[in-house]
């Protein structure tokens, strides 16, 4: 299977170089860590449409270019365009990053109470690299997913969250990771660790944001622990620049009796993933994930989803739902597990899509595998279109096409922000994907 | 008003017409569905359009309200002067033209509220008027609501998501009332209608009649004739209209049937 020349192989290159000055190189578990990742990479390289999980994200165009680490000075314009993705009217513990590092000026802290922490994944190898240790290495196990390993051999900064057993956040975390426009072709590999502890609850929110034409990659990974009768809401937005490549997973492990509350918005990128894998390693777990996705123009954006119910009595809950003009490729992966010994499970799935060109394309692809005798499981998917006749009905008092074809695409996708159920970030989440609409349909059909 | 009543408006004959359907042909699906329509109707009139099924009826209706699929392969429709043909379906609406539909559309998601207010501002601002606000729109439509027993929780929900048959046809009349068009085509707004829902309907429609309006009611049935009294009645077969008269000849169809017209679809009272 592997290439004669492999396309990993510059990566590998660079990370020799770099080897030396990455972050925790003091740290041998760290530097160990990294040398496995780096070497799981090389080995699995680039994957090809052959292999199942990319079998319809041909990452062709991400191989063409080979992306460099980021640049030594970080840009000081970033701040105006961060503006415009912060949610103004609710106060947030703020961490920004531009092109990887930490930018505190741009931050809001804010005060957190006793027992929770926000810090950097650069500053938490210097104070606490213990903590790191048993949630980096033993958290995301190396596996067969390349990119994730790509991610742990480079990885230099990332936000950190941890929360005591039983804290509660009021105000909701936000980190914002932002991509300045420089000219050369950059990676980053942005790190971002969420551990709720036992009876914790905390509300999340990531945005990947990029509003430059420049060509770049960001490479991300989130590991998630929540510990037993903890709460997490966990929102993701992804709007990177329009030439840039996405690649995100999410690893989230729970503990009996927790609930997880998972929403992605994908608006941004050329070439966009966003991968979560959840382990219901325990009884009683309450997992929702959902997410929308607007695509247009030769844009590709890639939901997949894993749902490993390991132990009995656990529900789960997926709702995605896609809208696609141009020639914008969606796919969706929606693969549950469910093991022998997780009796009594109860797993859903719905994709639905909605086409508004003819040259639009989705692929959507279910797959339960299911061990147990005693369970509730079903999926569903539906690729349409817009309703020609709910159409005509509101042309037909008054209301010009567009709007009206608007309207019909915000009640489709509107429902899906009802699985929010944080509303400040519900309010902000709705805000960007309708500023996705008014540029729609110009000069097309009346 | 009693059933049966004859009215005649002579003056209004004077008028130049609101309307005017020339020699209309219409395919639809390859197959001619009107061939040559000719009807002037003129503001102040009501005029009924009577036909059996697969007359030609709702495709009239359908190519007055500018649908897709309709191919209109002679002849001309004037609408206060201007080529209504020539308008997208949504500049006829704003000219003053509205068709209340035979089976109103379900929109899951969109609010019926605020769709209702978005087309009220369209055509609004069309006309020259000022925008309502969220208060204004309200008392209006309280008061609309109150003339077709609509209950408030009933458009606030997407428009007609979960209405029953009759609650779908007094939001069509609601619509009607709120958007105070030049001419209202209603297209078998009675069909499926109890007597009591017709009765409200009926009310709403003759609230409407106005010197500067005109109304077009289509429908199979005479019934609603009893309540709404039309000026003038046509009889649509095979895609002509095959007779034209006064309020009679609605009566005369009750005893005689669509027979004579040739068309077998012989029922006419409901």
């Amino acid at each position: 299977m592997r290439r004669e020349h492999p396309l990993s192989a510059p990566y590998v290159a660079q990370f020799t170089e770099a080897r030396a000055t990455l972050p925790g190189h003091g740290l041998a578990w760290l530097s160990g860590l990294r040398d496995k990742a780096i070497e799981r990479f090389s080995s699995l390289d680039f994957p090809t449409p052959k292999v199942e999980e990319w079998k319809f994200t041909n990452l062709a165009p991400l191989t063409k270019t080979v992306f460099g680490p980021g640049p030594a000075k970080a840009d000081e314009d970033a701040g105006d365009a961060v503006q415009g993705f912060l949610m103004e009217e609710t106060p947030c513990h703020l961490l920004v990053f531009v092109d990887g590092r930490y930018r505190p000026r741009l931050s809001a802290l804010g005060d957190l109470p006793a027992g929770a922490e926000v810090t950097t994944l650069a500053a938490a190898l210097k104070a606490r690299p213990d903590m790191l240790e048993s949630h980096l290495s033993g958290g995301t196990d190396i596996g067969e997913k390349p990119f994730v390993a790509l991610n742990t051999a480079f990885m230099a900064d990332g936000a950190v969250l941890t929360l005591e057993p039983g804290v509660a956040l009021e105000r909701p975390v936000h980190f914002l990771y932002m991509a300045s426009a420089h000219e050369a072709p950059v990676v980053t590999h942005p790190r971002t660790l969420v551990l709720a502890g036992r009876g914790s609850a905390a509300t999340v929110l990531e945005s990947y944001i990029g509003t430059g034409s420049q060509t770049y990659w960001t490479n991300a990974v989130t590991d998630v622990v929540v510990d037993e009768g903890a709460a997490l809401k966990h929102y993701r937005l992804q709007a990177e620049g329009a030439k840039a490549f996405h690649i995100a997973a999410t690893e989230v492990r729970l503990a009996r009796d927790s609930r997880y509350e998972s929403f992605v918005l994908a608006v941004g990128g050329r070439l966009a993933r966003n991968e979560i894998a959840a382990a219901l390693n325990g009884t009683n777990i309450d997992c929702r994930l959902s997410g929308a996705y607007l695509a247009r123009d030769r844009q590709h954006i890639d939901n997949t989803t894993f749902i490993d119910h390991a132990q009995p009595e656990s529900h789960s809950r997926q709702v995605y739902k896609g809208v696609l003009d141009g020639k914008a490729h969606a796919v969706f992966q929606g693969k549950i597990v469910v093991r022998p010994q997780a009796q009594k499970t109860d797993a859903h799935q719905l994709n639905k899509n909605l086409l508004l060109s003819e040259t639009s394309r989705v692929d959507t692809k279910p797959e339960l595998e299911i061990h147990a005798d005693d369970v509730k499981c079903s999926h569903g998917a539906s690729v349409g279109e817009l309703d020609a006749e709910a159409l005509f009905y509101m042309r037909a008092r008054g209301i010009d096409a567009r709007h009206a074809r608007n309207l019909l695409i915000e009640a489709f996708v509107g429902e899906t922000f009802e699985h929010i159920s944080f509303p400040p970030v519900r309010a902000h989440l709705e805000r960007m994907a309708s500023s996705w609409l008014p540029s729609r349909h110009q000069g097309g059909a009346p | 008003m009693s059933p049966g009543t004859e009215t005649e408006t002579p003056d209004v004959a004077k008028k130049t017409p609101l309307l005017e359907i020339k020699d209309l042909h219409v395919k639809v699906e390859g197959k001619n569905i009107l061939c040559g329509i000719d009807l002037t109707v003129k503001a102040g009139e009501v005029h009924a359009v009577m036909g059996p099924n697969g007359s030609g009826k709702s495709t009239l209706a359908h190519v007055l309200a500018g649908r897709e699929g309709y191919e209109v392969i002679k002849g001309g429709v004037r609408f206060a002067g201007s080529d209504l043909l020539d308008m997208a379906p949504e500049e006829r609406a704003r000219e003053g033209l509205f068709l209340a539909f035979q089976y109103p559309v379900e929109i899951p998601g969109v609010g019926g509220m605020n769709f209702l207010k978005s087309a009220l501002n369209v055509v609004r601002k069309h006309r020259g008027l000022p925008e309502l606000d969220a208060m204004d729109f309200l008392t209006l439509a309280r008061e609309k609501m109150r003339l077709l027993e609509i209950d408030e929780k009933l458009i606030q929900r997407a428009v007609n998501v979960g209405f029953s048959g009759g609650e779908k046809k007094r939001n069509e009349v609601f619509q009607m009332a709120m958007l105070e068009p030049k001419l209202a085509v209603l297209d078998e707004t009675d069909s499926g209608l109890d007597i009591d829902a017709l009765k409200t309907v009926a009310n709403g429609v003759n609230s409407m009649r106005s010197p500067d309006r005109a109304i077009i009611l289509i429908t199979h049935y005479q019934r609603l004739l009893d309540y709404v009294v039309p000026d003038k009645v046509h009889v649509l077969a095979h895609g002509r209209i095959a007779k034209s008269g006064g309020r009679k000849l609605a009566l005369e169809l009750e005893k005689k049937g669509y027979g004579a017209f040739g068309q077998s679809d012989a029922s006419v009272a409901a």
